[in-house]
């Protein structure tokens, strides 16, 4: 019982990080249409810039670097590639995306080399006791900061004039830019903002009890993808439903890794994209979803 | 007219010459290289009549070649110790391994019918994760983390192996050189199949689709069964290149099949030129190619390094450059190089066929159309 507490609460902070990410990438779906493969690649600059200054900087100046480098790489792709590509099918803006990975993930996983980067958090491998549950305290900072960036990123969609734009942008577009909103500017925004909560989830991916930044930290943040498509690619609720199942079923299964041997090893990582699938085969357009009903 | 005929004949028979010439003077280095590009050009025509032609993304390409590569080794081997196999004969396994390929896709065929465009790409992670899993830990099938080794084929009595000694024109035939005309085969017999289906009723269809899927639907098209079928199809082609993969390898090895192979061939699909068959074949020749070339001239290409040494290793630096080929293409060379070569063809006749010098400058003046250059389903 004691066990299974602790799994949930830590299943839940690491679901309120992927949901971070998943925020993110439905952000960049709605303003763009374009599933953002480059995504782990942000993610993993935002870390890398964290961990490099946090010596020279100190810790929260070096965050801010970090968070700020994410955003203006996620504008800069948006402003030098998506804008400029002109393609008739969206996948191939996806594939773009890809591309535009390729070259991060390679530059940033040369640089990182075979090290593990610490971070220079102050939290370290604090432990806080309730009873008999010990829980980490980087995993009740994570899920108080997620739960306050969602809160707060929720309430600017909705009440913001940036919000009211975005949403009118993912609406319909045509009619928005007749309106006199800047897509453009709309977009750019949408990247620059998923770039920055992409970097504040890979603080919380890299710290205790994972020990530090390195070259799989991207292959982590691809649970995200799942956490994204289970809600549905076009809806801010079900990044964050998306998450938590996600970080919830990795967690359980991690957890309970020696009473599922006979699944193999390492089930914990397989479990989101196995319920990810099975949410699909139900329903194609995820959780929360809009199916597109189109009229002939 | 007859006269592009003919120049088309002889530059195919040219390429077909050249490339019967190639085992009789190229080490054993670039003939392997020339069969993972061979493989690749298998896989990547595939995928193209899946993402290119039909416009369905898929990440999942790296699976079904593990299932097609491990399928093979299975059927083929005989079984020993922890490992298990089922001892067939080796074409069999072959075609066989196809097949598992083809199921595997059938399988998700819910999902690849239903699924469309990026939606497909997310969903299709899902079976380079749980593919790593099960190569890791299925053992008895896969060998788990040291790979298994690769029976070779034996083809009507001929095995394409080094032994029996075999020499050809003074130059002794070892298994890459008699792998070498199989690839070479089995290439051409893909890109002829793959032609046709894209110039028949099934490549409308399928390009239909992805212009406009209820148009597609309107006119008569099964969208669903279309997306699985293709779906399918673009999972035997990877199986395909994957026993081709296993052969040339001798051995397969579980981490080559994870996500980055599932990349490798989406950026050599969109360097070659989506929805054409001779633009994939294109794309992997240059993605598969690049690292060899830039691991063998390192030293004299200038901020490449050797591995190891904390520079930017070959391998890096040909990941970096194909990775800016994807954006740049798409960015300034819409077609790819299928469409580039296309485009100089054009430009080309244009330059070089007789009567053209006025027409180019002055291409709808009515006294250069001459009626028997222009048929009446063009005007």
């Amino acid at each position: 019982m004691i066990t299974f507490l602790e799994l949930l609460v830590n299943g839940i902070s690491v679901g309120a990080v992927y949901a971070l990410i998943a925020l993110g990438f439905v952000v960049i779906f709605k303003a763009t249409e374009v599933v953002n493969f480059a995504h782990a690649s942000l993610l993993l600059a935002g870390g890398y810039v964290i961990a490099r200054l946090h010596e020279v900087l100190g810790f929260w100046l070096a965050l801010l670097a970090g968070i700020a480098t994410a955003a203006l790489v996620g504008a800069l792709v948006e402003f030098l590639v998506i804008r400029r590509a002109n393609v008739a099918v969206r996948s191939v803006l996806a594939i773009v995306t890809i591309g535009v990975d390729i070259v991060l993930t390679t530059e940033l996983t040369r640089r990182i080399g075979t090290e593990v980067l610490a971070l220079g958090d102050p939290w370290r491998d604090r432990v806080l006791r309730v009873g008999e549950v010990s829980i980490a305290e980087t995993r009740l900072v994570a899920l108080a900061v997620a739960a306050a960036l969602i809160t707060a990123f929720l309430l600017a969609f909705k009440y913001t004039a940036w919000g009211v734009r975005m949403r009118a942008a993912a609406e319909d577009a045509e009619t928005a830019a007749l309106m006199g909103v800047r897509l453009g500017r709309v977009s750019l925004s949408a990247w620059a903002v998923a770039g920055a909560l992409a970097a504040v989830a890979a603080l919380f991916l890299c710290v205790f009890p994972t020990p530090g930044l390195d070259r799989g930290t991207g292959l982590a943040a691809m649970k995200a993808f799942p956490a994204a498509i289970l809600g549905g690619l076009d809806s801010t609720t079900g990044a964050l439903a998306g998450g938590l199942i996600v970080g919830l079923t990795e967690a359980l299964m991690n957890g309970y890794q020696n009473q599922l041997a006979f699944l193999g090893r390492g089930v914990g990582d397989v479990a989101p994209f196995v319920v990810m699938l099975a949410v699909l085969l139900v329903r194609p357009a995820g959780l929360f979803g809009t199916r597109e009903p189109a009229r002939v | 007219m007859s006269r592009t005929v003919i120049l088309r004949i002889l530059t195919g028979l040219a390429a077909v010459a050249a490339a019967f010439a190639v085992p009789f003077y190229l080490d054993g280095f670039w003939l392997q290289a020339g069969l993972f590009a061979m493989s690749a050009a298998v896989g990547a025509i595939g995928l193209n009549l899946l993402t290119g032609a039909t416009g369905q993304l898929s990440l999942g390409h790296a699976f079904f070649l593990a299932v097609g590569a491990y399928a093979y080794v299975y059927f083929g081997s005989e079984p020993e110790g922890e490992l298990g196999g089922l001892g067939l004969p080796t074409p069999a396994a072959a075609v066989l391994a196809v097949l598992a390929a083809g199921v595997a896709g059938g399988l998700l065929s819910p999902i690849g019918g239903r699924l469309k465009g990026q939606y497909l790409g997310i969903a299709t992670l899902a079976l380079i994760f749980f593919g790593q899993h099960v190569l890791f830990n299925a053992t008895p099938v896969t060998g788990g983390y040291n790979g298994r080794a690769v029976p070779p084929l034996e083809l009507f009595g001929f095995a394409f192996a080094d032994s029996p000694g075999l020499v050809v024109l003074r130059v002794p035939f070892g298994a890459l050189e008699r792998l070498w005309f199989l690839g070479l085969a089995v290439l051409a017999g893909a890109a002829l199949f793959a032609r046709g289906v894209l110039r028949g009723r099934p490549g409308r269809a399928m390009n239909t689709i992805r212009d406009h899927e209820i148009a597609a639907g309107v006119m008569g098209v099964p969208v669903a069964r279309y997306r699985a079928g293709v779906f399918l199809l673009s999972s035997m082609y990877a199986g395909l290149a994957g026993v081709l993969l296993a052969l040339a390898f001798q051995r397969t090895v579980p981490e080559y099949f994870g996500m980055l192979l599932s990349l490798d061939y989406l950026a050599m699909i969109v360097i070659g030129g989506l929805g054409s068959v001779a633009g994939a074949v294109a794309g992997a020749v240059f993605v598969s190619l690049l690292p060899q070339l830039l691991t063998r001239y390192s030293d004299a290409l200038p901020l490449v390094s050797d591995p190891g040494t904390g520079g930017l290793s070959p391998a890096e630096a040909a990941r970096l450059l194909y990775g800016v080929a994807v954006v740049a293409v798409v960015l300034f060379l819409p077609g790819g190089l299928a469409g580039l070569a296309s485009r100089t063809r054009a430009a080309g006749r244009r330059w070089f066929s007789p009567g053209s010098a006025r027409r180019r400058f002055s291409p709808s003046s009515p006294e250069t159309t001459s009626p028997e250059s222009t048929s009446p389903e063009t005007t």
